[in-house]
């Protein structure tokens, strides 16, 4: 075991005597009397986030997770579900392990205000909590209309399946009803946008079960982009698996959709109308509504934070994590939310007990298969500089170009245990 | 050895009459190791098909981690992630995993 430095040692020991004066039985029961930390939704960054604040924090501390959903489906593996090699229920996940291996008090509910100076946080059903930190983890919103004739009412008809759940049901049930020979429209956004590689692998599980139901069928990818996430490992799978099935558009060749039409079902890159059997509109994206109402976005629409704490630099005590955050170079992802709610966790707990923060590290690793046997990777670590989180040169990148298929059937089989492990890592 | 660290556990286990000390956790390392666990499971417990790396002596994860790190250990994504570590940090997260040992049933 390391022996702790002076400094360390006074530090934990200064939190023990704090401990000690503010009545130490909360350490062996409920915990309700230590600090008192409020951590709202319940995704990748707030499940885990909330977790990680027990371990590293300890018992002493209150932690309250407030989120609307009693059950959290995945976005990651989604796309398994649009291509018909998942059922949703194998993504959905609860919230009863946090609450009583953890102890964390989990309140279904929606936040309805926040204020940052008494520090409280209003909900829904009428309560008011009062925090020592805030931690929110609101996920992206949607920019309704940003895509003129494509708001919530329309994407009930032309699915964006962005958020996982009735979406993604609804676009593998349009998927199964079309004929053989149909057209599947995407339409994929700018950056940043959740999911960085996200889109690509949709496309690629989709060509998979046209490949077996309807071999006639083609999918168009209208981007906005001139380039994407790992697109020479894709574009090399595209043709081995499913040449001629995919044509991907980059947004100066005509792909840059500004217009969508529900009743005809057609949308418009420039000049050109794109009709399609079945459309999949990913919207332009924005930090979780609450992030905005609760004044935590700069011109951008998400939130800039302190690069080590994820502390908001427009509110003091109250941290922003996850796909909402301006992240630096880390991806609007699971895994860099999950990877960001515990180094999250552990500034705090550092911060409750009076140590500054702790010099951070994350990893971003996300998994995209292009069929059940081809798997492939991107991969960072990243460190935190004064001018932000960036990735550590030398290190991380994508799976390699030239790789015997053993790789990516192996990298399909880590797939799967990475869900496994990164959710009951989050939920469990 | 009586460590400053082991002793802070004793205080809190003195003070307090409780057996869960996290407030001993050594931050520093759990920060470098905890992102590990996003694929290795949680304190290095496999979920899934990611080979669980809680029964590795620290030796092995330092000698897997720097093999890695060298490329003279293929691997799929471990030889990417690797050389994001300085030697020291490979062996802080290795000590940290070790660390977690005595309360982790296998």
């Amino acid at each position: 075991m390391r022996n702790l430095n002076r400094r360390e040692f006074l530090q934990y020991a200064g939190a023990l005597s704090v401990l000690g004066a503010s009545g130490c039985t909360s350490l062996s029961g409920a915990a309700t009397s230590g600090p008192h930390i409020v951590v709202v939704g319940g995704g990748f960054g707030g499940a885990t986030c909330a977790k990680y604040l027990r371990k590293l924090a300890g018992p002493a501390i209150a932690i309250t997770l407030i989120e609307k959903n009693r059950q959290y489906v995945t976005c990651p593996f989604s796309n398994t579900v649009i291509g018909g090699l998942r059922t949703l229920d194998t993504l959905t996940h609860n919230y009863e392990t946090l609450a009583k291996k953890y102890n964390i008090d989990v309140v279904y509910d929606t936040v309805t205000g926040v204020d940052a100076t008494a520090k409280s946080v209003s909900l829904s059903g009428g309560k008011k909590l009062s925090y020592e930190r805030l931690v929110i983890s609101p996920g992206i919103d949607f920019k309704w209309g940003a895509l003129e004739g494509y708001d919530e009412a329309a994407s009930e008809i032309l699915p964006h399946a962005w958020k996982a759940g009735a979406q993604t049901t609804l676009l593998r049930k349009q998927l199964v009803d079309m004929p053989d020979g149909g057209v599947v429209v995407m339409v994929a956004p700018a950056d940043p946008f959740r999911c960085p590689p996200g889109p690509y692998e949709r496309a690629s599980l989709i060509a998979h079960y046209l490949k077996q139901s309807k071999p006639k069928s083609k999918i168009v990818i209208l981007d906005a982009k001139d380039k994407f996430s790992k697109q020479g490992l894709f574009q090399d799978a595209w043709e081995e698996l499913y040449k001629g099935m995919i044509e991907w558009v980059p947004g100066s060749q005509g792909g840059k959709v500004t217009r969508v039409d529900v009743k005809t079902h057609a949308v418009y890159a420039d000049t050109s109308e794109h009709k399609g059997d079945v459309i999949n509109v990913i919207p332009p994206q924005k930090a979780g509504n609450l992030a905005h109402s609760a004044g935590l976005t700069n011109e951008t629409g998400w939130c800039p934070v302190d690069p080590r704490t994820f502390e908001s630099k427009l509110h003091a005590n109250i941290h922003v994590i996850g796909d909402a955050c301006l992240g630096g170079k880390m991806p609007k992802s699971g895994y860099a939310a999950h990877s960001q709610a515990k180094v999250c966790a552990a500034q705090i707990a550092a911060l409750l007990i009076g140590q500054p923060p702790v010099d951070p590290s994350w990893i971003n690793t996300c998994y995209s298969l292009i069929a059940p046997d081809y798997g492939i990777t991107v991969a960072a670590v990243y460190r935190a500089t004064p001018e932000g989180i960036v990735d550590v040169q030398g290190a991380g990148g994508v799976s390699p170009r030239e790789a015997p298929h053993s790789v990516r059937a192996a990298e399909a089989v880590y797939a799967d245990g990475w869900y496994k492990s990164v959710t009951a890592d989050a939920f469990s | 050895m009586i460590t400053a660290k082991c002793y802070a556990i004793a205080l809190v286990v003195v003070l307090c009459g409780a057996a869960n000390a996290a407030y001993a956790v050594d931050l520093r390392a759990a920060i470098l190791a905890n992102p590990c666990a996003g694929c290795h499971g949680m304190d290095g417990v496999s979920a899934g098909t990611i080979p669980s790396i809680n029964q590795l002596s620290a030796d092995a994860i330092v000698a897997a981690l720097k093999a890695f790190k060298s490329g003279e250990r293929p691997g799929t994504v471990m030889d990417r992630i690797a050389k994001g570590y300085t030697d020291e940090e490979i062996q802080r997260i290795a000590d940290y995993f070790q660390s977690l040992k005595p309360n982790i049933k296998p």
